[in-house]
């Protein structure tokens, strides 16, 4: 189990902030794959992974990654800070 | 250097005067603060959404680079989440050193840094609607001169 979380529009496009999910994805990509061919509203939110940045464990990483020993992963849009 | 994410609004004078407070071992202290336009009027309301936990920690190592990079004496990150007004401070840097080029780079680094790498998301709420703000090129292009 790993628990995702959705940050601004990718959060209201799928409509929860977080939720616990049961996965056998070795990376991120994977992950990414196994969620857009659930519903609709996932496929819609990463349409376009150009504007989707992933943080594994609140550390940014890449769509690449390993999600072996991965607690936490967070999806959302490129930060605007300042 | 210290670090606070929070709601409530920060008084910039205050917390400048608190940095440099007893501080002769400091000659130059400078202070950044980032302001709610209003975007000619059309603009009633920016909500900032964050990734508590993972803003601190972002915060912190960006802090943690600059005061590798420049000579130091202390510093403060303050930034807001939630919904504010028009010419409301979102946020603030100061920097503090024994003189002012170091004080002055690590301000623009922090800023540079905490524009795309710290993870907060601007809405903006106004007469046309409401949307989300799009990270700029130009801000990413800041970073690159920043590259060792």
């Amino acid at each position: 189990m790993i628990d995702v979380l959705y940050f601004a529009w990718l959060r209201e496009r799928i409509g929860l902030p977080k939720e616990r999910v049961e996965t056998g994805a070795a990376t991120v990509a994977e992950l990414v794959e196994e969620l857009r061919a659930r519903e609709e509203r996932y496929a819609m939110a990463f349409s376009d992974l150009s504007a989707v940045r992933v943080a594994l464990d609140q550390e940014l990483s890449e769509f690449d990654a390993s999600l072996d020993g991965v607690r936490e992963v967070a999806f959302f849009p490129p930060m605007t800070g300042g | 250097m210290e670090v606070r994410v929070q709601e409530a609004p920060f008084d910039l004078g205050a917390e400048a005067a608190r940095i440099m407070q007893g501080r002769a071992d400091a000659g130059a202290l400078v202070t950044f603060s980032g302001i709610v336009r209003d975007e000619g009027g059309r603009l009633s309301e920016l909500r900032i959404e964050h990734y508590p936990g993972m803003t601190e920690r972002a915060i912190a190592a960006i802090a943690d680079e600059a005061e590798t990079r420049w000579n130091l004496a202390g510093g403060l990150v303050i930034h807001r989440h939630g919904p504010l007004r028009p010419g409301e401070a979102i946020m603030m840097v100061a920097t503090l050193a024994p003189h002012r080029a170091d004080a002055f780079a690590a301000a623009e680094f922090l800023m540079d840094y905490l524009k795309s790498r710290a993870p907060f998301w601007k809405k903006e709420i106004g007469a046309d609607g409401e949307g989300w703000v799009a990270a700029k090129d130009a801000d990413e292009d800041a970073l690159e001169r920043w590259v060792k």
